[in-house]
């Protein structure tokens, strides 16, 4: 380009402005556009419920507590990673995660699939005191969450807010999260939610082997 | 013609100073989360001072409290001197001082009292972003505004790239923030799963471009020929470089997503455009030190430049790291890893904070009306301490983090697993020692920082300093935009 033409765009703050922006557009857009398109028609696979309120407090307490600073919820596809950690991640069991915890730093082991690897005794112990458990573990204790109570008029709000943007909650599922709370502590909200972690979304081995189809209702998880 | 109009530098004396006190604010979070890391006991089961609650203290503090103060001051003083013109709008630039510290403010409490998004970098409720839009938005109405009433007809380099930034950083930061409140502590995104993974990522790839490199490459691009008293190397090539870096930065976030449940061609996408990432960003680093040809010796002088010239090298290095890392097979060993934190820290430490702190003590003495800063000694003890304890907390978190790549997928001869989870966590516990050290170094340096500053600006301090006259050029006949008569 010869420099007369550049030179338009050097002297010209607008002009400027406007094909930075334009440049910074491209790569967003090529990337993130397809992946919008797919994510409409992506169906959550059998056995991939919303959130119950108990499991949704759980994890929203996750979320609040930082956890994922050094816990991923992502499975990579690589051999090393599947023989640690069980199958690896698919986008489908993620469709509910709001934001998404696949996280980015392994201080801790990867929870994608955490559900049932220990009883809810071992996690309460774990989360009171890891060094109870584990002696060498570095993880802080969170023994608050053991007072710490759940209001049920704001789960009632976060279900409300979570289906205008599109998950699948009935008044009948809204209208039942205060009995489905009583009582419980944030403990065991994350505690469910932990134990929830994998457990009826494990994809089926093998391509070509008939599915189970899990209808249970969302929240009767917990150890197999 | 009787010279009335002044540089407006308060405002950058105002971010001057709220650099320095975030950065210590910042860093000494840091300093004591990698203890906690260390020494669990230090999390004393309080909630807001446990790990996970401060981490984002930590990366707030530094990145958007202290660099976001560096850079919006730096980016007022450099747009008057390249424009030969006041700031515009005086009374917008000081909302813009105020109301960054107030969300620097909020955003540091709220995050411990556990009001958090969960997305990296962007922790901050909603009601706080939505705060930050306007600020953000108003200073880009400034700069621009700034820019439109210049008296210098060409567009100086450093002001294409604090344009880009503040343009970039504004889409990013609102398209990454769209979300539905619940109530004034907790909102959910209006994306899930996979899409808000890369939208994510898409902002923290991006935040780190142009946040932490086209932003401070506008400082770069004005303080390096400034301290080197001679002009750029290219100016051509800062020109070629700036457009590559814009364009292709914006596709390579892709690479903090490798082997998971993103689409495949989206990785491959963001590890291609990764490695084509290496040539403007070495390109970058190169016309910067080779700015300082013919006035190497400067070097032995003037710790401000001794400052710039090894941000330039660690930013060289940390980007050809970064690019590196994208590719799949590397990624395989050093994603999840401490290796991760290396990377940042040799960009953050390394070219980020010393391109700052270079820059702070060459505009310092000019904006506080003092001929150099108060003690050379301490600018040197400064430099010393910040590369002790960038190699320190560098050199340790790589040896943590390839170890730990290479204990998670080691596996015996039957094919089973040899370490546990733990085994690696035991393995790395010295390196947390180490990089701990590092970041006490860092801090210290800072600490020596603030105490030079405070003593230069005592005549700040007893208000005696006088306002800059801007130096107004002889008008070019026919000129675009017409240069603003004089005032008064």
């Amino acid at each position: 380009m010869a420099y007369k033409h550049f030179e338009a765009i050097e002297k010209h703050a607008g002009l400027l402005g406007i094909l930075i922006a334009v440049m910074v557009s491209l790569g967003g857009l090529a990337e993130i556009t397809p992946l919008f398109m797919e994510a409409h028609s992506l169906k959550a696979p059998p056995g991939v419920h919303p959130y119950d309120p108990l499991r949704l407090i759980g994890k929203d307490v996750y979320v609040r507590e930082g956890c994922y600073l050094c816990h991923s919820q992502m499975i990579r596809a690589l051999r090393f990673e599947t023989q640690r950690y069980g199958h690896f991640s698919t986008t489908a069991e993620s469709v509910y995660d709001r934001p998404f915890q696949w996280g980015s730093k392994r201080t801790g082991p990867d929870l994608a699939r955490v559900g049932g690897k220990y009883s809810d005794d071992w996690h309460r112990m774990h989360l009171m005191n890891p060094r109870q458990v584990a002696p060498q573990s570095n993880m802080p204790g969170y023994p608050w969450l053991a007072h710490d109570t759940i209001d049920a008029a704001d789960v009632q709000a976060r279900m409300r807010t979570l289906r205008r943007l599109g998950d699948p909650y009935t008044d009948a599922d809204i209208a039942a999260a205060p009995a489905a709370l009583a009582g419980k502590t944030e403990m065991d909200a994350l505690i469910a939610y932990l134990q929830g972690l994998g457990i009826r979304n494990e994809p089926t081995a093998t391509a070509g082997t008939p599915t189970t189809p899990d209808d249970a209702p969302a929240g009767t998880g917990g150890a197999p | 013609m009787p010279n009335t109009e002044y540089y407006n530098d308060k405002v950058v004396r105002q971010f001057l100073l709220a650099a320095a006190v975030w950065g210590i604010i910042g860093m000494s979070v840091g300093v004591y989360i990698a203890a906690e890391l260390m020494w669990p006991a230090l999390n004393f089961d309080l909630p807001w001072i446990t790990f996970s609650r401060l981490r984002p203290d930590h990366t707030f503090g530094v990145i958007f409290a202290f660099g976001g103060s560096a850079l919006m001051g730096t980016c007022y003083y450099v747009v008057q001197r390249t424009g030969h013109a006041r700031l515009a709008l005086g009374k917008l630039a000081g909302f813009t001082f105020w109301g960054w510290q107030l969300i620097c403010v909020l955003a540091m409490v709220s995050m411990p009292l556990g009001l958090t998004t969960s997305k990296e970098y962007a922790e901050p409720e909603w009601w706080i972003a939505l705060l930050t839009a306007v600020v953000w938005v108003s200073f880009g109405t400034v700069f621009f505004a700034s820019l439109a009433r210049r008296r210098i007809k060409h567009i100086y380099v450093a002001n294409w790239y604090y344009g880009a930034f503040i343009i970039a950083v504004g889409l990013l930061h609102i398209v990454n923030h769209l979300s539905l409140p619940v109530s004034w502590t907790k909102s959910y995104p209006i994306y899930s799963g996979v899409v808000d993974a890369m939208v994510e990522w898409w902002y923290g790839h991006n935040a780190v471009a142009f946040f932490l490199t086209a932003g401070f490459l506008g400082m770069m691009y004005y303080f390096v020929p400034r301290q080197a008293q001679q002009p750029l190397w290219s100016y051509r090539f800062s020109i070629v470089n700036f457009w590559a870096l814009i364009s292709v930065y914006m596709w390579a976030g892709a690479h903090h997503l490798m082997y998971t449940a993103l689409p495949d061609w989206v990785q491959s996408v963001g590890m291609a455009f990764s490695l084509v990432l290496l040539m403007p960003s070495l390109g970058s680093a190169a016309n910067g030190l080779l700015t300082f040809n013919g006035s190497w010796w400067r070097l032995k002088i003037d710790p401000a430049a001794k400052f710039m010239v090894m941000s330039l090298v660690f930013y060289a290095a940390a980007t050809f790291e970064g690019s590196m890392m994208a590719v799949k097979t590397v990624n395989s060993l050093s994603h999840y890893t401490d290796w991760t934190i290396a990377h940042v820290h040799s960009g953050s430490l390394g070219w980020v904070a010393m391109i700052t702190i270079g820059s702070l003590y060459a505009m310092a003495p000019r904006a506080l009306g003092r001929p150099e800063m108060y003690s050379r000694m301490a600018m040197e003890w400064h430099f010393w301490l910040h590369m002790a304890g960038t190699l320190l907390y560098v050199g340790s978190m790589w040896t943590a983090g390839v170890t730990e790549g290479l204990m998670w997928r080691a596996t015996q001869p039957d094919g089973a697993l040899t370490y546990g989870f733990l085994d690696s966590l035991i393995a790395i516990k010295p390196m947390y020692l180490i990089r701990w050290l590092g970041g006490v170094c860092i801090l210290s340096g800072m600490w020596v920082m603030a105490w030079n500053l405070w003593y230069t600006a005592a005549d700040a301090r007893a208000r005696l300093i006088k306002p800059i006259p801007v130096p107004i050029p002889e008008p070019v006949p026919h000129q675009v935009p017409a240069p603003l008569p004089a005032a008064g």
